[in-house]
């Protein structure tokens, strides 16, 4: 895939920065993939929880361990490692203030310490949802409160390079990849202030007694305002290397440069106002507003099938060069040797299916059939599980050669994890799929469940999630095995440059209005009112902070 | 290679079905809201935890004929319990569960059914279903709710009808 490395500048010191990103990020997955594995054994019948209690001490410990290291810490330290890495490098300008890149990723580290003493000493056992009135240890609270203002200084330091950037380069359209990257921060800035209201306005001060209770609806809407575009936030940098980097490795051009800001922007606009459709089963909700978040929530769904088509149509064009044929056997022409491209690839063809999936999620009456069931978890490995972290992965199998610069230690190795990950994880999350379809609850402890010998039909399936997680785990192992081994023991250097995608078609000639910003602000700080500014209001001056906390682990 | 105008057309020959489908679903989904009547839970109402013994159902909790086939289902969801836990009703009764949680959230999945509720302090949610066939369904807290959530279930058994 690759060719010489690139003439542009080396950002040495952004380099450190992305690096010390992804360190954190790797030893978070880590730890999510192990105790995830435990829990799909439970499943299975495997109870290992009485032989590692000291250090977890039950199944849900664990399973806030895991929602919190993988959703939370393992996305957000990589995607701010990932993107600063590649708006420096697309706008070939380097941090407008180190010392802002590096107080970012400061205070995202004390908020991770914060977070993690009570969440590793089973005093925060809230999953990574946190729902109150359960309560978890204030510093929780507090910890996880930095790590999203810490968000906050990413995206103001990516925004500081970029008006260096645009004060060189007036009427230039923003190179792609850094626009895309200020998207996602821009997004995800907004739509972090529910969670920081959650945060300031009701747990916080719970937690220290400073008011007598909470509710439990407020705050449950303010989180999953916050919570589904932080589904985006984990995806569009998923999106960003399928644009500007992937059509590079399968053969060099991006369909159309145009067409993928198109589906940035409406994703900008549409990624926040959608986060009722994981409330349908909540009463204290008028249907009404359920159903305008069921049509807002089908209405993102279009930018994703813009990205489809425009992905696929480069991954064709690149195959087709390479000698590929046939209406669809030109697939099979893509450069499958290279695992970074292999990894994004079969990411993607697992997204398809998570996409199908989650559009039931969104349909409004039918989520009834799968609210809350194991079908919940199976939607979600295959996208935050796997269209994101797969796709993580193979960008690692080039950035950390590229920011080691020692080249990847075995990459048979490396492609037989990114086959494994894909095998184990469409028999797992098939399985899971098949149980939420046969009314299995999710977040629940299934191998000791008082009802588990009532549904035959549940005990059949259950141990394929067991066969499809030591797959899975077991690719992992090989996958945290070639990236020490690449840092620790690989003697050839890397020849690797960044992959970056020329264009079929470019920007010249689109509407200006594809390169600006306050038109799309406006509009996405419009629909938010419509869609939540009622609910909001009348949640936050109707409902009584007076139910008290408990703790249940 | 493909120039302009080629590429356009092939945008826009995917971009019509790709506005095309998600509207025919969503047309579908409103047929069934609408015209089926199969509705999410909404605004029901709120109760205070604490008064549960002043505040009507609530007041008179477990399984209730209301009229001649139709049964009101109170119920109160606690850690780790359903009360009532087993709801034993004739075939062919119209079944409404009224239902809150009395401290942390909790759910209440009666998969057979359809009932699908998040329980939560201070809230009260309702469905309404028919059984019309004897059998039992088994009913599942599906909301974590602390160490002991996967005890926490119920049944319904709808029993023959007697003539």
């Amino acid at each position: 895939m690759q060719s010489p490395p690139s003439a542009a500048l080396a950002f040495t010191a952004e380099n450190r920065l992305t690096a010390a990103y992804l360190i954190v990020a790797l030893i978070a997955l880590f730890v999510g993939v192990v105790t995830g594995f435990l829990q799909a054994l439970e499943h299975a019948g495997i109870n290992l929880y009485p032989k590692v209690a000291p250090l977890i001490q039950s199944y849900y410990h664990g399973l806030s361990l895991h929602g919190v290291m993988n959703v939370l810490v393992w996305t957000t330290f990589f995607i701010s490692g990932f993107l600063t890495f590649a708006t420096v490098y697309a706008l070939n300008t380097p941090l407008q203030s180190m010392a802002l890149g590096w107080a970012a990723f400061g205070l995202m580290i004390a908020g991770l310490m914060v977070t993690a003493i009570p969440l590793l000493g089973n005093q925060a056992t809230v999953l990574f949802t946190f729902y109150p009135p359960m309560k978890a240890h204030s510093a929780f609270y507090v910890g996880l409160t930095l790590v999203v203002a810490a968000t906050w200084l990413v995206t103001l330091s990516l925004f500081r390079t970029y008006r260096v950037w645009r004060a060189q380069h007036p009427g230039e359209w923003t190179p792609l990849a850094a626009f895309m990257a200020l998207i996602t921060f821009a997004m995800w800035t907004i739509a972090s202030l529910g969670i920081a209201a959650e945060m300031l306005f009701l747990l916080i001060p719970w937690a220290l007694d400073w008011l007598p209770g909470t509710d439990a609806l407020l705050a449950r809407t303010l989180f999953w305002f916050s919570g589904h575009p932080l589904v985006y936030f984990w995806l569009l940098p998923a999106y960003i290397s399928w644009y500007t980097m992937v059509p590079y490795q399968a053969g060099r051009r991006l369909f159309s440069d145009p067409m993928a800001r198109v589906s940035f922007l409406l994703f900008l606009t549409l990624s926040i106002p959608v986060g009722i459709h994981h409330q349908y089963a909540d009463p204290g909700i008028h249907q009404s507003w359920k159903l305008l978040h069921a049509f807002l929530t089908f209405a993102v769904f279009f930018p994703s099938l813009l990205t489809f088509f425009n992905v696929v149509a480069s991954l064709e064009s690149g195959a087709r060069a390479r000698g590929g044929r046939g209406l669809l056997l030109w697939f099979t022409r893509l450069p499958w040797g290279d695992p970074s491209l292999a990894a994004q690839v079969l990411a993607m063809v697992l997204f398809a299916f998570g996409g199908i999936s989650g559009l039931v999620n969104a349909s409004y009456n039918v989520n009834l059939v799968v609210h809350n069931t194991a079908w919940v978890p199976g939607h979600f490995h295959l996208t935050v599980g796997t269209a994101v972290t797969l796709t993580f992965m193979g960008i690692t199998y080039w950035l950390i050669p590229y920011l080691s610069g020692r080249a990847l230690w075995n990459r048979h190795l490396a492609l037989m994890q990114v086959w494994l990950w894909f095998i184990g994880m469409a028999i797992f999350s098939n399985s899971l799929h098949r149980l939420g379809l046969l009314g299995m609850p999710r977040r629940t402890m299934i191998g000791s469940a008082s009802y588990l010998a009532l549904q035959p039909d549940w005990q059949g399936v259950l141990p394929l999630v067991g066969w499809g997680a030591t797959l899975l785990f077991t690719g992992s192992l090989g996958y945290f095995t070639t990236i020490v081994m690449t840092v620790a023991a690989s003697r050839q250097p890397a020849a690797i440059g960044i992959p970056a995608a020329e264009v079929l078609a470019g920007p010249e000639g689109a509407p200006r209005i594809l390169d600006r910003w306050w038109p799309w602000l406006v509009v996405a700080g419009l629909l938010i009112l419509l869609a939540y500014g009622p609910t909001i209001a009348e949640l936050v001056s109707t409902s009584p902070l007076s139910a008290p906390g408990y703790r249940v682990w | 290679m493909m120039r302009g105008m080629t590429i356009y057309l092939y945008e826009l020959a995917w971009m019509l079905p790709s506005v095309a489908i998600p509207a025919a679903m969503l047309v579908a989904l409103i047929v069934t809201a609408f015209g089926a009547g199969i509705h999410v839970p909404g605004v029901e109402g709120r109760v205070d935890p604490t008064k549960f013994a002043e505040t009507a159902p609530f007041n008179e909790p477990g399984v209730v004929e209301v009229e001649p086939s139709r049964y009101e289902v109170r119920m109160i969801a606690g850690i780790w319990f359903f009360s009532p836990n087993e709801v034993r009703v004739p075939a062919g009764s119209t079944v409404t569960f009224i239902a809150t949680s009395r401290d942390v959230i909790h759910g209440l999945a009666l998969h057979d059914a359809n009932i699908n509720l998040m329980l939560l302090p201070g809230r009260v949610a309702r469905a309404t279903v028919q059984f019309n066939t004897p059998g039992e369904h088994l009913f599942v807290c599906h909301e974590y709710c602390g160490i002991a959530h996967h005890t926490m279930f119920g049944k319904v058994i709808v029993e023959p009808r007697q003539r």
